[in-house]
């Protein structure tokens, strides 16, 4: 017993090293996003660019048709579940609403935070290990500013751009199943889904798709820079990088589905 | 020509955790000087490297870069000092997704609001200085250890700095290679007028090229004199460093059994 409350105390108290590491992370990167400029360390527009366009736009296509296909998925399971009440009509207003508050942003994060998540961790870890960042900061150049602001700005572009893209290709995904099945155009489908929703329902899924954005960036950035042991912990870290962002979107996303529909 | 020296260390202590690394280390550079920093391995050499370049904090002591003190000094001050400061690194530690004429320009581009066509040319010099030419358009993955070596140098030579520090130029190449590199070590200091602090274990290296042969053993430094009086010392374990002889230690059997049965 004794044992156990010991390992639940050393687990607690990592998990806050943990915590306050990301946090002092975040504020160096906001640090050099403000006043890099003044210290002839700016940001650079063509970085943040180069990194919105790998997490981004290449990922474009992937997340459009998992997005695609989660709209099908909606619109058979709505159409199954209420055409014993013969209520099948309603199914829009339900695709509409779960597809722009819930689908887009947690597929689209689930999907980064595998995709580049593991990629910005093994790529920081792998530096580490061969003293890039150590060549960083000796030729002057800090490594928050060079690597990890970048990829933070990012992130906050990408991943919201990729949600509302998501929104579009789940609404048309559902659109595709249930115009055929009940028979009605995609006009009036998509009318019914402009009465359905409205623009909270949208800020409510770009909200989380800025707190999602903020979690994988900082998970993945700070297990970047906290690898040991070669080759095998760059392995480790990306493993955990994926599955604590993949963790801590859900986690947020409960408690922000909770506070925004107060 | 500056009496003073351009390196002085000073009462340096440092730690790793709580154990001791190096302890009450001093010593002095002058301008134009090369310095050849030799031990075995745990002996704290590279650890003395990372402590002179700025990259750790030392427990106690003081270490001044052409006259400033890097362990109180602003960010700024630090700033500008690393201009005048370039950095070799063991295995190269060249950017990996970067060209190597990327990896060169970096310290102008970063440094300097040269335009990019100057910068190009003067990356293009210091490739030619370390015959280097021709393979710009390289990723570091295609080039040889040896290579990767001397455009490491190039990269570290590019700003013309000051000082210059080579960590283990010679390890892991062929004899004809390493003598090229030690060959152009001299070629450097004599055109540029730098100084240049070398770690090696290499000692026909560190005959060749060292004005100064400092000698650290178990974290203290041993001696530090000329190449001449090194060879002459009659320190046993300065001979045992340099003619390759095994040094074991008299074995304390009650020590070694309380070792053991911990």
């Amino acid at each position: 017993m004794r044992q156990f409350i010991e390992y639940v105390g050393q687990k607690t108290v990592s998990w806050l090293d943990e915590i306050g590491y990301m946090s002092v992370l975040f504020a160096d990167c906001i640090y050099w996003i403000l006043v890099g400029k003044s210290k002839k360390q700016a940001v650079k527009i063509a970085d943040i660019i180069s990194e919105a366009t790998k997490i981004g736009v290449n990922a474009a296509l992937i997340s459009s048709l998992l997005c695609f296909a989660v709209g099908v998925m909606l619109a058979i399971q709505g159409v199954e579940t209420l055409k014993p009440y013969g209520a099948e009509s309603k199914v829009i207003t339900g695709i509409a609403l779960s597809i722009t508050r819930e689908f887009a942003p947690l597929i689209v994060g689930i999907l980064i935070a595998g995709r580049s998540g593991s990629a910005i961790t093994a790529r920081i870890g792998t530096m580490l290990q061969s003293q890039e960042i150590d060549a960083l900061r000796v030729i002057g150049i800090n490594p928050v500013r060079f690597l990890a602001a970048p990829v933070l700005l990012a992130m906050f572009i990408a991943v919201p751009t990729l949600t509302v893209l998501g929104d579009f290709m789940g609404l048309y995904g559902g659109a595709v199943y249930v115009s055929s099945e009940l028979h009605i155009s995609l006009g009036v489908y998509f009318e019914r889904v402009l009465s359905a929703l409205s623009l909270a329902d949208i800020y409510q899924g770009l909200i989380k798709s800025i707190v999602f954005a903020y979690i994988i960036a900082i998970v993945s950035l700070s297990n970047g820079f906290q690898v040991r042991g070669g080759a095998e912990g760059v392995g480790t870290a990306t493993t955990r990088s994926v599955v604590a962002s993949i963790s801590y979107i859900i986690l947020a996303d409960m408690v922000f589905t909770f506070l925004l529909n107060q | 020509m500056n009496d003073k020296p351009v390196i002085e260390v000073r009462n340096l202590v440092t730690h790793y955790g709580n154990t001791k690394i190096l302890d009450n280390i001093n010593l002095k550079i002058d301008k134009g000087e090369i310095m050849a920093i030799m031990g075995g391995s745990g002996s704290g050499k590279s650890t003395f490297l990372r402590y002179l370049i700025g990259l750790n904090k030392p427990s106690a002591g003081s270490i001044r870069l052409l006259g400033k003190d890097i362990a109180h000094m602003s960010e700024n001050e630090m700033y500008d000092l690393r201009k005048e400061m370039g950095v070799a690194f063991q295995g190269g530690a060249l950017f990996g997704s970067m060209t190597v004429a990327e990896n060169v320009q970096l310290p102008l581009r970063e440094h300097t609001k040269l335009d990019s066509k100057t910068i190009q040319i003067m990356s293009r010099m210091k490739l030619e200085v370390v015959n280097m030419a021709g393979f710009e358009k390289l990723l570091p993955a295609e080039l040889s250890g040896g290579m990767v070596k001397r455009v490491a140098l190039a990269r570290a030579i590019v700003m013309d700095p000051k000082l210059l520090f080579f960590d283990e130029p010679s390890a892991g190449l062929d004899p004809v290679v390493a003598a090229e590199l030690d060959d152009l070590i001299l070629r450097l200091r004599d055109a540029m007028d730098m100084t240049i602090v070398v770690v090696t274990h290499e000692l026909e290296s560190a005959y060749k090229i060292a004005d100064r042969i400092a000698i650290l053993d178990k974290g203290k430094l041993l001696m530090v004199d000329t190449v001449e009086n090194v060879r002459n010392s009659d320190n046993e374990r300065i001979q045992a460093l340099l003619n390759r002889r095994s040094m074991e230690e008299a074995v304390d059997t009650e020590e070694y059994l309380k070792r053991l049965t911990n």
